[in-house]
């Protein structure tokens, strides 16, 4: 039954199926939430175990367990044989375990080396730090990432895509015994993944256990080798990945198989909701002219870097164009602030949830109202009854699980936080909807009804302009395609004809059609 | 193995048995440790529960109280207010010396005007030119010291007719038998909570102080908010003023001196968080009552004055810890 599993990581696996690490019964309570009921979850050393379940299923809250930021109500871990309590992360780490947050935890205002060895910094003469080692060891590191920038940027100047490699960097100052991924790829986009698959399987070549979180099959059913379901806070099962289906996954994960996401993308397009004539935003991207109509999806694609994010800001408010119009109805418009922005009937769901889309102490209800505080306030005074109304009708459309509305956004997973800040800028009701990867962290169930939600919200008149790195999710939405590569728009495809090849050509920079405009062969 | 076993569950109850503890130390341990302290007060002393004692203590600390609720809303801001305490003397100064000048209408409103104005000048530092809040109310602190003694050329001033002007009711002057400086106190302080927690006004504060960068990107406009929070703060110091002004009647150029750390001693002492995005004026209201009767019950107990600010210091801090303890899970950090 195991050989299939065994054949893929011939080194370890045979000689050593007793597990290095077991999680018995663990039991972890919050106020109002089980998050954990008696799981039990082991992992083998040289073995990518994939852990799986819905959005607040529990698996951040085990791997916290594990890394010892949460003490457990009951039940036991053993490392190597051995029964461990972990009272803090620091002897978590001790002990080999490096846990990959979901939410990055990185801090801002130091540099990149210093992140990747806090905690652990290189000392000389007995207490100073030895910075030309720290740079040194940073930069081989970063080198084995294939990351471009510097270990001594600062962390917070850089994208999300950054961030997250390094905090992949953290796990690779010392070799550990367990390393557990928890969604790092929500934040990467195809091109950073093939890097990732390669230092997780650098890391299984040397024996290291590693748990893998992720909502995306491809890459459950592409690295690992056993995959775990948890479902409302307990344990549902293990398969072999050789012998089961994403069917059978995703049964056990949600109880039915995946009704796919039928509804048909909308059809009737109407007048011009978006116009920009060659945006430029000196430095960032240049001559960025496309339209969205309303009643029309517009997706995004292109890598890390090509300044996707960076079109929508400027379209938002946050940036000021240097050169070029943005029309909005047929208008040119200035846009000088979001509060610009959000009365012209603007909304933005930024790709950065923690910084960007939430306020982490504020709870849930309060956040969801936020953007648009005129709809559930008369003469300034809140109507308190009405944002209720307002929060239950989001929370009950996406299933935002929570214990209530009084719960502190940051106490929710990572990707119910993901469908606060969607529902938050829905209610807006806004002409122009832009979304920045807008199922970031959300599972597979969930993100069906969410591109529902999408399609059901352009064929009642909104524009809708979604950037994303997934392919499916691209070509799932779009009835257009803008592809971008290197602050510059090279090509437009119709949404149902075009093939992966064309667009992966287009964003790397390797294709150019006639669409993309003249300006575009005059300065090449 | 058992015996392991039985350590471990040692250290779990042990460890649930401190978290209890923690969090009702940091939750109730001001409450308690001033429950103590008035407890001993009164043991001491008979006068200090005494009806009149009490009316004399709020009464007392109405004037920092009015200034706090001010501040409490900079903070919840994600900001910081220390120039208050020379902005109270300026206005103190203003107000009491216009007002052999131009009488005592025109004195209150020039005063008004003029320290809004101040109010407007740090809020279009720290609001619209993002500058920090610290550092530019710091210096907003020694410039406005500055401008009193520029503006009464270093004397003190006063009020020559003292027993017939109407001025005098804001801080002397007692309606229904309740002392005119609390009624202001409490109408300001209930319009201010009632602002934050009923409005959405309110909410866009708390935004901007828990998230600046998110509340940008939810479109509000932050600079605005962070402008008017040094407004609202501003005003509570005129009405400061007022009150101060009349009921001494004259001022010296320094009155207000050290006033911006009590304020800041009541606001921390009532467990506002000095990062933003939480805090209310409920918990300054206690802050400040705490700090007062612990002044007060010093005095009665013999102590001189200057006592006061060593024993304010001491419940500062432990506030501060307590506060860290509870964030930390632990009364002592491990951590070299
Ligand atoms: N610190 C906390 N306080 C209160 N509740 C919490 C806390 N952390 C997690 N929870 C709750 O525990 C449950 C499990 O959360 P967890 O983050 O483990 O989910 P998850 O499986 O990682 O989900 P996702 O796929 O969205 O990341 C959720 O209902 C969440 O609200
Ligand atoms: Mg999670």
């Amino acid at each position: 039954m195991s050989t299939t599993a065994i054949s893929r990581n011939p080194r370890h696996s045979a000689d050593s199926p007793s597990p290095v690490l077991s999680l018995i019964n663990i039991t972890k309570k919050f106020p109002g939430v089980i998050a954990l009921n008696k799981v039990s979850f082991d992992v083998r050393a040289g073995e990518v175990h994939a852990l799986l379940g819905e959005n607040g299923a529990g698996k951040s809250t085990l791997m916290k367990v594990l890394a010892g930021k949460h003490q457990p109500n009951g039940g036991q871990i053993f490392l190597a044989g051995e029964k461990k309590f972990f009272e803090n992360p620091k002897q978590a780490k001790k002990s080999g375990i490096v846990l990959i947050h979901q939410e990055q935890s990185l801090v801002p205002e130091m540099s990149v080396a210093e992140n990747i060895f806090l905690g652990s910094l290189p000392l000389k003469w007995g207490n100073r730090v030895d910075w030309k080692k720290l740079h040194a060891d940073s930069t081989e590191i970063l080198k084995r990432l294939k990351c471009t920038f510097s270990s001594r940027d600062m962390v917070s100047n850089l994208s999300i895509a950054k961030k997250q490699m390094v905090e992949i960097a953290r796990a690779l100052v010392f070799t550990p015994r367990i390393v557990v991924f928890d969604e790092p790829t929500a934040s990467l986009t195809d091109h950073e993944k093939p890097v990732l698959y390669d230092i997780i399987r650098n890391l299984q070549k040397q024996g290291v256990g590693i748990v893998y979180i992720s909502h995306r099959m491809d890459e459950i059913f592409h690295l690992s080798q056993r995959i775990s379901v948890l479902r409302d806070g307990e344990y549902n099962g293990t398969l072999n990945t050789a012998d089961t289906s994403e069917d059978e996954v995703t049964k056990l994960m949600i109880g039915r198989t995946l009704k796919l996401d039928h509804a048909s993308k909308p059809r009737e397009f109407k007048e011009n909701m978006l116009e920009l004539r060659s945006l430029t935003v000196k430095g960032v991207f240049e001559d960025i002219s496309f339209n969205v109509r309303k009643g029309e999806i517009v997706g995004m694609y292109g890598l890390v870097g090509a300044g996707r994010s960076e079109v929508a800001e400027t379209i938002f408010g946050l940036r000021q164009p240097s050169a070029g119009e943005i029309l909005l109805d047929g208008k040119v418009e200035s846009i000088r602030s979001t509060h610009d922005a959000v009365a012209r009937g603007i909304a933005l769901v930024p790709e950065d949830r923690k910084d960007k889309g939430l306020i982490l102490g504020m709870n849930c209800r309060d956040n969801m109202t936020l953007s648009a505080l005129g709809s559930v306030s008369s003469m300034g005074f809140m109507k308190t009854s009405e944002e209720k109304v307002v929060y239950d009708k989001y929370q009950r459309a996406m299933k935002i699980k929570t214990p209530s509305w009084r719960q502190k956004v940051g106490n929710l997973s990572g990707g119910n936080q993901q469908k606060i800040v969607i529902g938050k800028w829905l209610h807006t009701h806004p002409k122009l909807l832009i979304l920045d990867e807008p199922t970031r962290g959300i599972d597979v169930g969930s993100k069906a009804e969410i591109h529902g939600l999408i399609k059901e919200l352009a064929r009642s008149g909104y524009a809708v302009l979604v950037i994303s790195s997934e392919m499916p999710e691209v070509l799932g939405v779009s009835n257009r395609i803008i592809a971008m590569y290197e602050g510059r728009v090279t090509a437009e495809f119709d949404g149902d004809a075009v093939s992966e090849d064309k667009l992966v050509q287009a964003i790397t920079g390797q294709y150019v059609t006639e669409t993309s405009g003249p300006a575009h062969s005059a300065s090449a | 193995m058992a015996s392991i076993e039985q350590g471990k569950q040692a250290i779990l109850l042990n460890k649930k048995y401190k978290e209890g503890l923690l969090n009702f130390l940091s939750a109730q341990g001001i409450l308690v440790f001033f429950l103590i302290c008035m407890f001993a007060f009164s043991l001491f002393s008979e006068q200090f529960l005494s009806q009149s004692n009490i009316m004399t203590v709020v009464r007392q600390a109405s004037i920092i109280g009015i200034i706090a609720v001010g501040v409490t809303i900079v903070i919840i801001g994600g900001n910081l207010d220390l120039s208050v305490g020379s902005m109270l003397s300026f206005s103190t100064v203003l107000v009491v010396d216009l007002h052999d000048k131009i009488g005592p209408a025109g004195a209150i409103v020039l005063m008004f005007v003029l320290t809004l104005m101040i109010g407007a000048v740090n809020g279009l530092l720290i609001g619209f030119m993002r500058l920090n809040s610290l550092i530019v109310t710091l210096a907003m602190l020694s410039a406005v010291q500055g401008l009193v003694l520029i503006y009464s050329g270093g004397k003190n001033v006063d009020i020559a007719n003292q027993s017939d002007t109407w001025f005098a009711i804001f801080g002397r002057g007692y309606v229904l038998g309740i002392a005119v400086p609390v009624i202001l106190f409490a109408v300001l302080a209930i319009i201010v909570q009632v602002g934050m927690s009923y409005t959405s006004y309110g909410r866009r504060i708390f935004a901007v102080g828990g998230n600046p960068a998110a509340a940008v990107y939810s479109g509000i406009r932050r600079n605005w908010c962070v402008f008017s929070t040094y407004l609202i703060s501003a005003f509570c110091v005129a009405c400061a003023a007022l009150v101060l002004g009349s009921r001494v009647m004259g001022s010296q150029n320094n009155v207000g001196q050290g006033y911006e750390l009590l304020v800041l001693a009541g606001i921390i002492l009532g467990g506002t968080s000095l990062l933003g995005g939480a805090g209310s004026v409920w918990k300054t209201i206690i802050g400040v009552l705490i700090l007062g009767f612990i002044q007060n019950g010093l005095l009665l107990l013999g102590y001189p004055y200057y006592t006061q600010w060593l024993v304010t210091w001491v419940i500062i801090i432990l506030a501060v810890w307590l506060d860290l303890a509870n964030k930390r899970k632990r009364l002592f950090t491990t951590h070299s």
